[in-house]
């Protein structure tokens, strides 16, 4: 368990939050123009980072707005949080 | 030839103060060179090496752990055997699975505690009533025993289950897998390894992989943290750490790592001599022999390889507890832990070949990979030798995600695992 500062409501603990996995994911501009293998590619695999993972949360008992996290998977520290659309943060 | 445990073994090392047993498995340094290396020293890999070694005639290969074995997911289980899966594939599996372990003891000359005491599961809307009906109607479909009880039928075989219709989640009934049950889980590391080991096979632990060598699309070796071991088969265990090796073939899986809790009480007097599992308020609790509850948490929803998980995970479990078992409300709760389990989108396992040409993976056994270690073991030793899967493992391929041809038991499963 750990405490998320929500870039609208501030410091709340993360059981208020739901974790959406990776972030940065971009949706296929031509989806009927998609392999199976790509589709796969977007759909399931995941890089599933050990470390630096770049990942979406949603504030769902709160503001119920979606941001950006930079967090370490290893050890569940925060680097940074960043709004959706924002650049990420260079390492 | 190792010697063989018996009560005229016990009796001889008696004489000697219990000093001299012979060692279970040695602690070699790794070879230059091995016909296939496994990754991963958990139930799974050592279950992988065993059959290996005893059904396809590899004996020169090795296991390779970077911490002990049976440290990892095996040692953190919560013990449950069963396979009233509802789809073809699954029941296959899980069943296949469920045969080895009835005579496992006997086979490893090891005892792993296996005990068919039943696993119970509970359903508390009309919807799980369906759906855990469907379920058994499908399980004796495919050969797999499989019950339906009602609410007092329920309360019959666990008398501490709270049935009152009053309480937030009422008990409407449920399935009962008589065959089904729980192993010592150590046991069951430590019985392959011995197994393994007397067939020839390297068992090395705190060996930590740091890269794949390849050549083209093929294997060459490992890097490890013991040196370089040269081999043209790679077979994958590594559970919640799947998608690290992965990596460093340069691939990506469908997983997603996250951390699984779970914790036992203080003991007490046998109170409860079956398992019970409940999807809907997930809450699952067994006693074993040292009598302490052995009771499953949930994930948390975040990737995370930290070993730990949230407290409002134990909490909402521990609530779940109370409210189905009150005689337990003043159990106080000795240990608690976490697990890093690796979670495909349609909560089945991969037992897979992969594009890179003697790089095979067992992954993706998410929060339920115990129950299967003998079975898994044993078709994964099968694809990795003959290159090809067995008839039982070949729905579980990694090719699946890309066909659409996948085995959802995410809602169909009796609990999420």
């Amino acid at each position: 368990m750990f405490i998320i500062n929500c870039p609208f409501c501030g410091e709340r603990e993360q059981s208020e939050f739901k974790a959406g996995g990776e972030a940065h994911i971009e949706r296929p501009k031509q989806p009927t123009e998609l392999s199976d293998d790509e589709w796969a590619e977007y759909l399931f695999m995941r890089k599933n980072i050990k470390g630096i993972q770049f990942e979406r949360w949603n504030h769902i008992h709160g503001c119920r707005k979606w941001f950006n996290m930079v967090r370490d998977t290893s050890n569940d520290e925060i680097k940074a949080i960043y709004k959706m659309g924002e650049k990420p943060p260079v390492k | 030839m190792k010697n063989r445990y018996s009560i005229f073994s016990l009796i001889k090392n008696a004489f000697s103060y219990h000093e001299n047993w012979e060692k279970a498995w040695k602690d070699p340094t790794p070879k230059k060179e091995y016909d296939a290396v496994i990754v991963g020293g958990g139930g799974h890999g050592l279950a992988t090496a065993y059959y290996l070694a005893k059904k396809h005639n590899m004996k020169n290969i090795a296991v390779v752990e970077k911490g002990w074995i049976g440290g990892g997911n095996t040692g953190r289980n919560t013990t449950i055997i069963r396979s009233n899966y509802l789809w073809d594939a699954s029941a296959g599996l899980y069943n296949h699975a469920l045969k080895i372990w009835e005579g496992l003891s006997q086979e490893l000359n090891y005892n792993v505690m296996f005990s068919q005491r039943g696993v119970m599961n509970l359903a508390h809307n009309l919807q799980d009533v369906r759906d855990l009906k469907r379920r058994t109607h499908a399980n004796r479909l495919n050969g797999i025993d499989a019950e339906y009880l009602n609410t007092e039928e329920v309360k019959k075989f666990c008398p501490i289950i709270n049935t009152s219709p009053d309480i937030r989640y009422p008990v409407l009934g449920g399935t009962l897998q008589r065959r089904a049950g729980t192993a010592r889980h150590d046991a069951v590391a430590w019985g392959y390894a011995r197994g393994a080991d007397e067939m020839g096979v390297d068992i090395i632990q705190n060996c930590e992989v740091k890269a794949i060598k390849r050549n083209g699309d093929s294997v060459e070796g490992l890097e490890t943290t013991k040196g370089f071991i040269k081999t043209n088969k790679i077979g994958v265990v590594a559970a919640g750490h799947s998608s690290v090796i992965a990596n460093m073939a340069g691939l990506k899986l469908p997983l997603e790592s996250k951390p699984l809790q779970a914790l036992v009480s203080e003991p007490v007097k046998p109170v409860i001599d079956t398992v019970v599992m409940s999807n809907a308020v997930h809450a699952y609790v067994s006693q074993s022999d040292k009598g302490e509850l052995v009771i499953g948490a949930g994930t948390d929803d975040y990737i995370s390889y930290s070993q730990k998980g949230s407290h409002d995970i134990v909490e909402g479990t521990l609530n779940a507890i109370l409210e189905l078992y009150p005689i337990f409300s003043r159990m106080r709760m000795l240990r608690q832990w976490g697990g890093i389990v690796d979670i495909c989108p349609d909560a089945s396992p991969i037992i897979s070949k992969t594009s890179i040409k003697g790089l095979y993976f067992n992954c993706g056994w998410g929060t339920g990979g115990f129950k299967a270690t003998p079975g898994s073991g044993d078709l994964f030793a099968h694809t990795i030798a003959n290159d090809e899967p067995h008839e039982l493992n070949a729905a579980f391929n990694i090719n699946r995600f890309v066909s659409g041809d996948l085995v959802d038991e995410h809602g169909a499963a009796a609990v999420a695992h």
